[in-house]
């Protein structure tokens, strides 16, 4: 109990939920103490920091962190955060989901808030599999891998998700992996402070079931080839970062650029076109009890 | 409290019921709408792009309904009262988010521009086919607030009362138009903002620690609210969950959780029900009806009276809760209800479950794409006395 409250992660996460339901070697609760150890460096107020998650494994984050945090359905993290956002500007939104969430259910919703940059850090956990529903194929499984619905393999051409964000117009593009701790903390210090839709993809290990079911041993395994296969090619051109099955990773700092957010533009408009005649948004604050 | 005078277009208009809608939004405080254009609804999330940038608020058109349905939560737990609106196709997708709203008890209104049905269906035309659909859409047990206006003016006064009521229960409120109601001009009167009512969210004053989101304020079924940013540090997930909002998926968190969500509702019922009643005094029938159906049946009424029946009318203006008490009530005193609606029996079927054989139920149906031949109702009403 005394190690635990020295923890220094202790102060994100909501204890009284511990343990989590993550396997474990699983990646996801390794991303998460980067995420505590990148809000400790960014120096936020954490009351002024809301989680919203999608559904899956990594949907879970959301209920652990103590913070605002909210669990939302399947796929629709990143307009529940929007609206949010754009309700209470004085917040820093992330969404933190995994990669069936936000590029399959969530494909239409992830496209259209980078285009439109929403003021939002979302950090992607890629295990290349539907982790709480058994391991089942998704737009990331590379091609030959094997899934519970793919049983003889995956045959269908996969998303680079850098790649997708870059040409949507995400301003802030990284991807790492599970095995790079410091890099994933200062990505998300850099994401944490930058406005604007930034995207983070951390590929990570499912050990039960994606590694298991392809027979790459377990999640100590699935480090070392982190660990070996991946390259660090800070802007990168991200055509050239797809991903193949267990074979290189290309990893770094991809797209780090400017643009208005999504508020910014709104704010721009309606002054240039109303003048006097705008009155922009405030988020009405908490009235006493009638 | 009273409106806030900035929103409020005091006076006398000539508007159609989808743009009264967005009136009575901006007159209950409503600051953030985010929409999916869908015929006949548009005009409402229009007038809101329009409107809400001078009077401080703020309209996001979305990539889907699905996006629209959960964006208006997001912008609730964010501080704003917000509304997403929309018709038949859009409805069912927003579905899996009116579900979310009702387990999270997250107060937000919800415009449904009903068209006939199913699937595409009649873009443009009439229909009351979505009654049943937002009582029970969403999947699982859950209770919400269902208001069908029958008039531009009623359309702002019940949209400026789904805020209200969306506020006082934490529930979710979906106001019923029909394409008729929402495209037919009529006068529409705007009160001073000193004279609208408007309930504003109820805010906890207990501290952080000592305050659980999900735990029914003290004499009340309803817990009180907070707002993402104000140090709460809450959790908000659409599993079933404690009063701390924890996940808790076992048999006992989720008899409490769902009975408490029903009870704030059953209970308070009474409270919740409006219906309008006419001539029901000596009345032999009683014409139940509802949104455009209910200026028809005037019309049918008229008819029948002047051929001699005995009739009187009851007007669902709270469509859910349904006013059970009422139609038992009458059912021990006429000899039948005639129901006439725009589809293909779902009302009546309410009706005829509480008249419980203690008299008639003669359902006057249509498929939609058009209004009732009020002789019809006529007829109906004849057969019903007869
Ligand atoms: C509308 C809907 N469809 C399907 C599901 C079932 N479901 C729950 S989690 C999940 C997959 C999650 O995969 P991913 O986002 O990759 O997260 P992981 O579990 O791998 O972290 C699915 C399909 C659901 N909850 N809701
Ligand atoms: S199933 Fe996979 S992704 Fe889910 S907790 Fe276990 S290891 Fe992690
Ligand atoms: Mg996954």
């Amino acid at each position: 109990m005394s190690e635990l409250r020295e923890n220094p992660v202790n102060e994100y996460l909501r204890l009284d939920r511990l343990p989590s339901i993550w396997c474990p070697g699983c990646g996801i609760g390794t991303t998460v103490n980067c995420f505590t150890r990148a809000l400790t460096e960014s120096k936020l107020d954490l009351d002024k920091v809301a989680i919203v998650s999608g559904i899956g494994c990594t949907g879970r984050v959301a209920g652990y962190m103590n913070l605002d945090s909210f669990h939302t359905t399947h796929g629709r993290a990143i307009p529940f955060a929007t609206g949010l956002k754009l309700a209470n500007p004085d917040l820093k939104v992330v969404v933190y989901s995994g990669d069936g969430d936000l590029s399959a259910i969530g494909g239409n919703h992830l496209v259209h808030a980078a285009r439109r940059n929403a003021d939002l850090l979302v950090v992607c956990v890629n295990n290349f599999t539907y982790g709480m529903t058994g391991g089942q194929v998704t737009p990331t499984t590379p091609i030959s891998a094997v899934a519970s619905t793919t049983p003889y393999g995956a045959y269908e051409e996969t998303f680079n998700l850098p790649n997708l964000m870059d040409a949507c117009g995400a301003v802030y593009v990284a991807r790492w992996t599970a095995f790079h701790v410091r890099q994933i903390a200062k990505s998300m210090g850099e994401g944490l402070k930058k406005k604007g839709f930034r995207f983070i993809e951390i590929i990570a290990p499912c050990p039960t079931l994606y590694l298991r079911r392809n027979k790459l041993g377990d999640g100590l395994d699935e480090m070392k080839y982190y660990k070996e296969k991946s390259v660090v090619k800070n802007g990168a051109d991200t055509r050239e970062v797809g991903l193949d099955y267990h074979d290189k990773i290309v990893v770094g700092k991809f797209v780090d650029r400017e643009r208005p957010t999504l508020e910014e533009a709104m704010d721009k408009r309606f002054t240039d076109v109303l003048g006097a005649k705008y009155v922009p948004y405030t988020s009405p604050g908490k009235q006493p009890l009638a | 409290m009273n409106a806030d005078p900035i929103g409020v277009l005091t006076g006398s208009h000539y508007l159609d019921g989808d743009h009264s809608c967005s009136e009575g939004a901006i007159a209950a405080g409503c600051r953030f709408s985010a929409g999916y254009p869908i015929t006949p609804s548009t005009e409402v999330v229009e007038r809101l792009a329009s409107r809400f940038p001078r009077v401080g608020g703020r309209f996001q058109q979305f990539e889907d309904e699905l996006a629209a349905s959960i964006a208006v939560l997001g912008a609730v737990w964010g501080g704003a009262k917000a509304v997403t609106v929309t018709s038949g196709p859009g409805f069912s997708l927003m579905m899996e988010h009116i579900g979310l709203a009702a387990i999270t008890e997250c107060p937000v209104v919800y415009i449904n521009v009903q068209r006939g049905g199913p699937s595409t269906g009649l873009p443009t035309q009439p229909a009351q086919g979505d009654m049943m659909q937002a009582r029970f859409g969403s999947h699982g047990d859950y209770r919400l607030i269902a208001l069908c206006p029958n008039s531009p003016q009623e359309c702002f006064d019940l949209t400026l009362r789904a805020f209200n009521l969306a506020e006082e229960y934490r529930v979710p409120v979906v106001v019923m138009l029909d394409e008729v109601v929402g495209h037919m001009t009529e006068k529409v009167v705007i009160p001073p903002a000193d004279q609208i009512e408007v309930t504003p969210r109820r805010y906890t004053s207990k501290k952080p620690g000592d305050f659980k989101l999900f735990e029914a304020a003290e004499g009340s079924l309803v817990p009180e609210m907070v707002k993402a940013g104000d140090g709460y540090r809450v959790h908000v997930t659409g599993l079933t969950h404690d009063e701390r909002g924890y996940p808790a998926m076992n048999v006992v968190a989720q008899d409490k959780m769902v009975k408490r969500q029903f009870a704030k509702i059953v209970e308070n019922a009474d409270k919740i029900i409006t219906f309008e009643e006419k001539n029901l005094l000596g009345a032999e029938a009683v014409v139940v009806s509802f949104g455009i159906t209910s200026r028809i049946a005037e019309k049918g009424m008229q008819l029948a009276r002047e051929k001699g029946a005995k009739v009187g009318s009851f007007r669902l203006i709270t469509a859910w809760p349904f006013p059970e008490k009422q139609i038992i009530e009458l059912s021990k005193k006429v000899k039948a209800f005639v129901v006439p609606e725009l589809n293909m029996g779902q009302m009546s079927l309410e009706v005829e479950r509480l008249a419980a054989g203690r008299c008639r139920t003669i359902p006057v149906l249509h498929a939609g794409g058009t209004v009732h031949n009020p002789e019809v109702i006529a007829e109906a009403i004849l057969e019903a006395v007869r």
